[in-house]
């Protein structure tokens, strides 16, 4: 893999990716190529770029080691990248600051965002707010009522939410409302997606943008881990959880060529990767076309895009990024499965034994991590992209624990997805 | 020559336009599309666009939409959709028919009956034509060609954004008729602009020699009739949706026949 070049000039990861979308978009998807082009290496863009990751973000985001835990566990290091530190609490900033540089540059004074659970469209709202553009954000109304938080958040910065009503009123649904707002107001409006998926040149630029996780890792980790004595210069296994794939993609992509490094997805399995209520597009689905790409979809015999389920409004997407496809297809990473009782253990484990409250989609990789940690020895490591905070899901874990807490949306009259009852820990 | 060929040029040899209406397959009732089919020649249909319903029509407007979830709700899918074609055709071996989709479905029925299987059985069931929204020219080589093989045409859409090369790359590989799409939007959306229309026509004709037809947002017979005379069809389809959701069964093919048989008349007047 030293010498992976991915995607072509297309835009295909293999038969994955490309861009499958209908003619009113294709202008516009040929001038994002164009300005990405234009300045993917261009020094000041880059120049800019990282200073604003530095100096509004927060980065270099640290690298922690999860010393309690690992003891607790009883073999591998395991290591934490702290992307839960960025301002607005997760890696989502990083790809958002990219995009609206880009939107500045090409002289698109509105900006249009999809979000699951929240974490996009808050980090959205904060780049619109700091460069004085329009914001639109799509949400599924199911969503908006599970991450109340983040949508009163994205008011306060300015933002204005649309909940979206139809199919099953999650991420996949807010994707395609914000397509068809795109196809209308091409003119004037830049589409920040939020993951590595969408029609090419999405999946490579948004990839490039989380890339900075990855490349501050290969600094980060040699002396880490020297300073516990750990063998090797790099980890022996990377650890990120999959929704659509862009902190997975971040993290992965600088680890690509260092072939003794194995590479770790974790995706939603819900109640169960049997169950048929989980989101592991790459381990249940199969190819398909959704959203301008060719990637793992969630589908029935029909070609009909099937409802997902996890605890987890990021993770619940029934697609995932072609680069993910391409990569379980060539063997270079590995994809597996927590379900939601399993993240919702780690959830609490973290926050008691290392003082971290993670996002529920992060807990699926710690919880992963966790587990791999005990098969493994004291001398050999594990990083984990801890992609975010758990902050917008105190509410959904407070429900699902049965614990007392203001603001749960049981108080609120709302159910929440998950195993409730049986999950306390 | 394709049913499609056949009947342009007749049309053209007439001095009249292709009416072309567009209904979603098992909408609003499962068994009703042929006999809406039928009625629709009968009201003087052209060429019939039959829509396969999808769960995520991300160019289309909340009409067709809701139709579509409908349709799914009803248990309409690919195999259905053939066959109403196949139904269709035992009565009627002239009028072409459309199937107007994405490519998901499309591509899940090669993989659940064999490579090249859509294109096979859809050329068997009498179809003369598929317009695949989400399939630009440059993702679709294959499909086009197998379709070329089995006689039947692949319908592109063009849109007031697309440029003059693109133009150009649509009509490599386009077939049958392109289809104008006539306002940046989805389907359905607002009022649209007859003289934009209008300045964009031979703009395309510049590239396009197969007969263009104008769609989206036709909601009337005064609008059809303007743009009947600048483009070869007009196409009509969330008006005709609209008309028929909340009808009951005996009304949807009376109703239908009245409108476009209205639309027809101010076409031709
Ligand atoms: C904290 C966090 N992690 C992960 C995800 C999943 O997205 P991706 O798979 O693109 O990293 C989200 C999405 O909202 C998120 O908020």
């Amino acid at each position: 893999m030293s010498s992976y070049q991915q995607p072509d000039a297309s835009g295909h990861f293999g038969p994955y990716g490309g861009s499958f979308v209908s003619e009113t978009l294709t202008h516009a998807i040929l001038e994002l190529r164009e300005a990405y082009a234009r300045y993917q290496h261009d020094p000041a863009f880059l120049a800019e770029f990282h200073y604003e990751l530095k100096h509004f973000v927060g980065r270099p985001s640290p690298v922690y080691h999860a010393a309690r835990t690992s003891r607790e566990m009883g073999g591998a290091q395991i290591y934490l990248k702290r992307e839960d530190l960025n301002h607005t609490g997760a890696h989502k900033i990083n790809n958002v600051i990219g995009q609206a540089m880009l939107a500045k540059r090409m002289g698109k004074p509105r900006v249009i965002a999809e979000t699951g659970a929240g974490q996009h469209g808050v980090a959205t709202a904060t780049i619109c707010a700091r460069y004085g553009l329009e914001c639109v954000v799509y949400m599924g109304s199911e969503d908006v009522k599970r991450q109340s938080p983040n949508v009163y958040r994205m008011k306060l910065l300015g933002a204005s939410v649309v909940p979206v009503e139809s199919g099953s009123k999650t991420l996949k649904d807010a994707l395609n409302e914000a397509m068809r707002d795109w196809v209308a107001n091409v003119d004037n409006t830049f589409y920040i997606i939020g993951t590595v998926a969408g029609p090419h040149p999405y999946p490579m630029m948004v990839r490039d943008f989380q890339s900075v996780i990855g490349k501050e890792c290969l600094e980060q980790m040699p002396p880490m881990l020297a300073e516990q004595k750990v063998l090797g210069q790099q980890p022996d296994v990377v650890i990120a959880c999959v929704g659509g794939g862009s902190n997975a993609m971040g993290i992965f992509h600088p680890y690509i060529p260092y072939e003794k490094t194995r590479l770790i997805g974790v995706e939603a399995a819900g109640e169960g990767l049997e169950t048929g209520k989980h989101s592991a597009s790459l381990q249940k689905g199969s190819a398909g076309v959704l959203h301008g790409n060719r990637t793992f979809i969630l589908q029935d015999d029909n070609g009909q895009i099937t409802e997902t389920h996890s605890i987890s409004a990021g993770l619940d997407y029934p697609g995932v990024g072609p680069e993910h496809a391409w990569l379980q297809e060539v063997g270079r990473a590995e994809y597996v499965g927590i379900t939601d009782k399993e993240a919702l253990e780690a959830f609490h484990y973290l926050c008691r034994t290392e003082g971290i409250i993670p996002a529920l989609e992060s807990s699926h990789a710690v919880a992963y991590a966790m587990k791999l940690a005990k098969t493994m020895h004291p001398d050999q490591s594990i990083l984990v992209n801890l992609s975010g905070r758990g902050d917008k899901d105190i509410g959904t874990v407070a429900d699902l624990s049965g614990e007392d807490f203001y603001d749960r949306p049981s108080m609120r009259g709302l159910s929440v997805k998950g195993a409730a009852g049986d999950t306390k820990p | 020559m394709s049913r499609i060929q056949t009947t342009f040029e007749q049309l053209k040899a007439q001095g009249r336009k292709a009416l072309i209406p567009y209904v979603t397959a098992g909408f609003p009732f499962a068994d009703i599309t042929p006999a809406l089919m039928h009625g629709m020649v009968e009201a003087g249909a052209d060429v019939i666009e039959l829509g396969v319903p999808f769960s995520d029509p991300m160019a289309d407007g909340p009409v067709i939409q809701k139709a579509g979830e409908k349709a799914l709700g009803l248990g309409i899918g690919m195999v259905q959709v053939l066959d109403h074609v196949r139904e269709f055709r035992k009565r009627n071996t002239t009028t072409p028919v459309v199937l107007m989709g994405y490519a998901n479905p499309v591509e899940r029925y090669d993989q659940k009956h064999g490579t090249g299987a859509f294109v096979r059985d859809a050329s068997a069931a009498g179809v003369d034509g598929v317009l695949i929204v989400d399939y630009p020219p440059e993702e679709c080589e294959a499909f086009a060609a197998s379709l070329r093989e089995h006689g039947m045409d692949l319908i592109f859409l063009l849109a007031p954004t697309s440029t003059d090369e693109r133009m150009a790359q649509v009509a490599r590989v386009a077939s049958g008729y392109v289809y104008y799409v006539s306002l940046k939007g989805v389907t359905g959306s607002g009022a649209l602009d007859t003289a934009a229309v209008e300045q964009m026509l031979p703009r395309i004709r510049k590239h396009v020699d197969i007969p263009v037809g104008v769609g989206f947002g036709i909601r009337d017979a005064a609008t059809a009739q303007a743009i009947g005379k600048v483009a070869d069809a007009v196409v009509i389809g969330s008006r005709i949706i609209q008309l028929i959701e909340d009808q009951e069964h005996a009304k949807v093919v009376p109703l239908t026949v009245d409108f476009l048989r209205g639309v027809r008349k101010a076409l031709d007047a």
